[in-house]
């Protein structure tokens, strides 16, 4: 079959193709497609029937000519050539190269949409992995083979963000040459993807980096295959060769909108505002091949960059995406808009593997609980800035005054910090317990009596 | 033989004339299962448990003659299934780390030797109905595995096996039906999970099950054979919830059913579980504990499978006699499955995308939970535990307001009081249990006669400082009355020391219902002492200056529940505490420290 052209195409909108009287094409399968100017574009069968088939074109249907559109089917899913060649290269979103050099030469070629993993045999995630951010590592802590996405919204510095995580993301006691970082832009700017490229230059990790980029002018169907396209090097890479891999995937709200592009030209039953019901399956399928498996060396942690659309944590895109990642950095404009950088906003904030990472035999013995006495006095301390707005700072009684300094000096010391400064997570949790010492130690019921007498600072109550 | 016509996401076309909606079928070169969901003339629909990529129209398709069922036997367990009772354990070892597609494996090993005890009243010749108990096998150090007669078959028992080791392709019993036939009974028989299996009648639930959290069994007890469900929205800790009751509960055989979430979640549960020890017996939790697990990445048509296939393992040791907790994380995902099918079947969707019938499948489902009255006469149950995940966290969409209606316990989570890292995040204005009045009485008769009363007084206090707090918010904890503070700050007591209860804390994250009505009382009788001196005058400031307001806050993570005398010997110091103020107060002439008598004079 693969070496049969047909010419039957009878329609072409927005990236799909129906040709008909097409028997037996497999589910699934890639297709070449040859328009009149002798361009090759790829697709995909989405359904299959012997009268007609659909076909999802990756490069869209922009200027196919029918009567001229020869297409081949080639009895094979979508599959990326995957070798250790592939670090320090860039490609679109398809996989194939965009920094003009060779492709990829290698028999082995995997199918971009992967297998399910076993939950039999992964392993759960336990490495604390330092960001060197202390609002991370202090409070929601990082692991290795977690997914932990960024929040963000239009103009916040999510993308600095994401490139300081990646130049200072180490794991405690252990050489940090083991990472290697794969990244993918989909439906990226320039201007980002250039800001991304030159950071993994300045910091000298470009021969560890492997980007696939879909930018914003570039085609929208294509958006659908670059997270697999770099998830698959991925696993290649942290299952087959034993790399730490770090996947850096941006923004996924161009993912989804993709998707619920394509959905509506199937015409799929729309569920919340009009994106198709199988998002989160969707989403779940990219986002659960992170993690660890039994018996294997590497590893892949997952942190995919999203913008709200209008700011909103109930949309669709990142409420489906808190569904299945394990926690969230989000981002805030009102830190951002008095100059605190990075502008974690912490209390919706959340690492759900934070508490088997940290602690005694990871990090430090008082870790976990600094951690929640700090999202326990900064959120009183956020009620009390409430109160002082509408009753005055004056009225407050001593105790609410210290707690309105308190998140001052939070948001300033602790969230706040410079783009290239790397606090070891020692620095983190001295840096905390400055902070609570600014609170009495009756205030400060979430450590341990212990604890209390051997790092607050303050007077005794 | 049929033959494929149409694939389509993993609904396929079938032209397989004379089969019945509900058959199992086998689907192309690699074998694909799937089952048949609607039928035109000679042309089938199906869905297919795995994805269906490769698939060609043309291909071979073949009804496989019965409805998705599973195996009742020994070997249940400590496994780990799929959603359609694949065992992921031994699928890894035959297929990788990966779930290739296509790889059968029987559900339960069939070369396992497991020793047999025939029930001493089963004779040759006597009387066999479906349920009896034809023997048992001590399968695990904690459970014994009682083997049922399928309950379809009666007739007359011809032959039942000795005392000995058997596997499960053996026969243990031969019974000549009522229409002559002879049937050949082994130690496992097959059910299909969409019918509920049968029971000789419903009985009322009675005893509480409990959890070991205090939020649950204390303010929103929920009875073995009820029905329960945890809302929330993401991050709010449904999961958590649900695993600390698959630790802690004391039911004896634990389902976790993890339908369309995490795959590290089951994991979690596959590596913890081992190591733990159920509190109630000492045995290790595995021994009672088996999983059926649909992660988010498997395919979706066995995510709606899941939870019939972990409520029909419910059932089956139900019929056995043990009161069984099913806990199905999240039947959101197993209704949004509901969905993506009816929406590609061209069902009229109705809200949000869901078919009309999402509210009657739901209720159908948790109408499985119960305690009855088995066909061999003994009582078992099954209570019910689902998590709903609406989107944005909101309690209007069609889940979780179909949910609410059907469940008597519902155990709202709060997106609020998760952000504040209040643990557990239940909210109790929001939650509610309509189970309060049976569970009175098992806690008067084993705990203690006050709980009832001390329960709502508790809720009461929580009542009106949320009323205080709207006040506080906007004017300022400085024009409450003391009475009012005091009233504020022992709630604040309550939601510290009483409510709020970590899981990862080891002295905590269990607490036995000793500990949990020592505590409640204790906070009671704070606040009543507290209260006397208010109303003497003693301003609420210095009431809550009294170290003790920090160090009862510390007493539920000081004394883990077998140093219930360490907890009750800083209770009984309690007026001790108050015993200074009480004096200055009740005797007016002493001299009264400098600013007691300020701002927010008390009421007298
Ligand atoms: N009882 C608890 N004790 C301590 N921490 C808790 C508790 N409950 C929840 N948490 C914290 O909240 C996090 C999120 O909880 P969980 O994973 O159960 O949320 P969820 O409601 O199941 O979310 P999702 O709907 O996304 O699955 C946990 O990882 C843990 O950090
Ligand atoms: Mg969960």
């Amino acid at each position: 079959m693969k070496n049969l052209e047909f010419r039957t195409a009878t329609s072409a909108q927005g990236g799909l193709v129906v040709m008909s009287d097409v028997p037996g094409v497999a589910a699934g399968s890639r297709v070449q497609l040859r328009d009149h100017a002798g361009r090759i574009r790829s697709g995909q069968v989405i359904r299959t029937a012997n009268d007609t088939v659909l076909v999802e074109v990756f490069e869209g249907t922009d200027a196919l000519d029918l009567e001229r559109t020869w297409v081949r089917f080639l009895d094979e899913p979508f599959k990326l050539p995957v070798s250790r060649d592939m670090l320090g290269r860039v490609f679109n979103g398809s996989g194939l190269p965009r920094d003009g050099r060779p492709p990829i030469i290698s028999a082995d070629r995997r199918d971009v949409n992967g297998e399910p993993l076993n939950p039999a045999a992964r392993a759960y995630p336990r490495e604390f992995i330092q960001t060197g951010i202390s609002a991370i590592d202090g409070m929601n802590a990082l692991t290795r083979g977690q997914k932990l996405p960024i929040f963000s919204g239009g103009g916040l510095p999510h993308n600095r963000v994401a490139a300081q995580i990646v130049r200072q993301a180490k794991l405690l006691g252990e050489e940090a040459s083991e990472f290697v970082v794969v990244f993918a832009a989909i439906g990226a700017s320039h201007a980002d993807a250039r800001f991304f490229q030159e950071s993994f230059e300045e910091s000298g990790v470009l021969n560890k980096v492997v980007m696939f980029l879909n930018l914003a002018d570039e085609p929208v169907i294509e958006r659908l295959l670059t997270p697999r396209a770099a998830l698959t090097a991925a696993e290649y890479l942290a299952f087959d060769l034993d790399y730490h891999v770090l996947v850096v995937m941006t923004d996924m709200t161009a993912y989804a909108e993709a998707l619920r592009e394509v959905a509506v030209l199937r015409g799929d039953v729309p569920a919340r505002k009009g994106y198709p019901g199988y998002l989160y399956s969707d989403l779940a399928e990219l986002y659960e091949r992170a993690g660890r498996i039994q018996n294997h060396h590497g590893s892949i942690t997952l942190i995919p960059v999203l913008s709200m659309p209008s700011d909103d944590i109930t949309h669709p895109i990142p409420d489906l995406t808190g569904y299945i990642t394990e926690g969230q950095i989000v981002l805030g404009r009102e830190l951002a808009n008095q100059g605190i950088y990075p502008p974690v906003t912490v209390l919706p904030s959340l690492s759900r593997l934070m508490k088997d990472g940290i602690g005694k035999n990871f990090t430090r013995e008082d870790h976990p609980h600094v951690a929640s006495q700090l999202f326990a006095s900064y959120a009183k301390a956020l009620d009390v800035r409430g109160l002082a707005a509408i009753i005055g700072a004056e009225d407050l009684s001593d105790s609410d005054r210290r707690y309105l300094q308190f998140a001052e000096a939070f948001e300033r010391q602790f969230i706040g910090q410079g783009e290239d400064e790397d606090r070891n997570v020692h620095e983190t949790l001295n840096l905390a317990w400055d902070l609570l010492s600014m609170l009495p130690h009756d205030a400060l019921t979430r450590v341990s009596e212990d604890e209390l007498a051997k790092y607050h600072k303050g007077v005794v109550a | 033989m049929g033959i494929i016509l149409e694939v389509n996401g993993p609904l396929v076309k079938l032209e397989l004339p004379q089969t019945v909606i509900g058959e199992q079928v086998r689907v192309g070169r690699i074998g694909l299962i799937g089952e048949v969901i609607s039928r035109d003339g000679n042309t089938a629909l199906a869905q297919l448990y795995e994805d269906t990529a490769g698939l060609c129209p043309g291909e071979e398709a073949e009804g496989l003659g019965w409805p998705l069922s599973v195996e009742l036997g020994p070997g249940l367990l400590g496994a780990i299934f799929d959603g359609v009772q694949r065992p992921l354990q031994a699928v890894r070892e035959k297929s990788g780390d990966r779930i290739a597609r296509g790889v059968s494996v029987p559900a339960l090993p069939r070369d396992t030797r497991w020793h047999f005890v025939p029930n001493p009243e089963r004779r040759a010749g006597s009387a066999l109905v479906g349920g009896d108990v034809l023997g048992t096998v001590q399968e695990t150090e904690s459970i014994q595995h009682r083997i049922l007669v399928p309950p379809l078959i009666h007739g007359e028992l011809l032959e039942l096996a000795p005392e000995g080791d058997h596997t499960l392709k053996d026969v243990i019993a031969r019974v000549k039906q009522a229409d002559g036939r002879i049937e050949k009974l082994h130690l496992f028989h097959r059910w299909p999970v969409r019918t509920p299996r049968p029971y000789k009648q419903r009985d009322h639930a009675v005893a509480p099950l409990i959890t070991g959290q205090r939020i649950l069994d204390t303010f929103f007890p929920l009875l073995k054979g009820g029905k329960a469900a945890i809302p929330g929205p993401f991050g709010a800790g449904k999961t958590m919830l649900q695993q600390q009751i698959v630790r802690w509960c004391n039911a004896e055989i634990v389902i976790f059913v993890g339908c369309g979430e995490r795959g590290n979640e089951l994991t979690d549960v596959l590596e913890f579980m081992p190591k733990l020890k159920d509190p109630h017996t000492g045995r290790p939790l595995m021994q009672r504990t088996l999983m059926v697990a649909n992660s988010s990445n498997m395919p979706v048509v066995a995510r709606e499978a899941s939870i019939y296939v972990g409520i029909t393992l419910a059932e089956y040791f139900r019929d056995q006699g043990y009161d069984v907790v099913m806990v199905a994380d999240s039947t959101s995902r197993w209704a949004e499955a509901l969905r993506e099918v009816s929406g590609r079947l061209g069902h009229m969707p109705v809200e949000e995308g869901y078919p009309a019938y999402l509210g009657s499948r739901l209720a159908a489902f948790y109408e499985r939970a119960g305690r009855v009255k088995t066909l061999a006469g003994e009582h078992g149950s099954v209570t019910l535990i689902g998590s709903v995940s609406p989107p944005g966290g909101d309690f209007s969409e069609p889940v979780t307001s179909h949910t609410k209606e059907i469940v008597q316990t519902f155990w709202a989570l709060s997106k609020e009081l998760a952000d504040a890292r209040h643990y557990p995040a239940v909210d109790w204005l929001e939650s509610f249990s309509g189970y309060v009045g049976s569970a009175a009485k098992w806690w008067a008769e084993n705990i203690d006669s006050k709980w009832e009363s001390a329960r709502a007084e508790a809720l009461d206090l929580l009542g009106a400082s949320e009323e205080l707090q709207r006040v506080v918010n906007l004017v300022g904890v400085e024009a409450l009355s003391s009475e009012q503070r005091w009233t504020l700050e022992s709630a604040d007591l309550i939601k510290e020391g009483l409510l709020q209860q970590s899981a990862i804390d080891d002295a905590d994250s269990f607490a036995t219902p000793e500990k949990q009505f020592a505590l409640l009382a204790a906070f009671l009788e704070i606040n009543h002492l507290g209260m006397k001196l208010v109303k003497l005058g003693a301003p609420a400031r210095r009431l809550i200056q009294m170290p003790l307001m920090a160090q009862a806050r510390r007493w539920k993570n000081q004394h883990p529940s077998d140093d219930i005398a360490g907890l009750k010997a800083k209770i009984a110091a309690i007026p001790d505490a108050f015993e200074p103020l009480l004096q200055e107060y009740t005797h007016p002439a002493a001299p009264s420290i400098t600013g007691a008598a300020a701002t927010g004079a008390s009421t007298s």
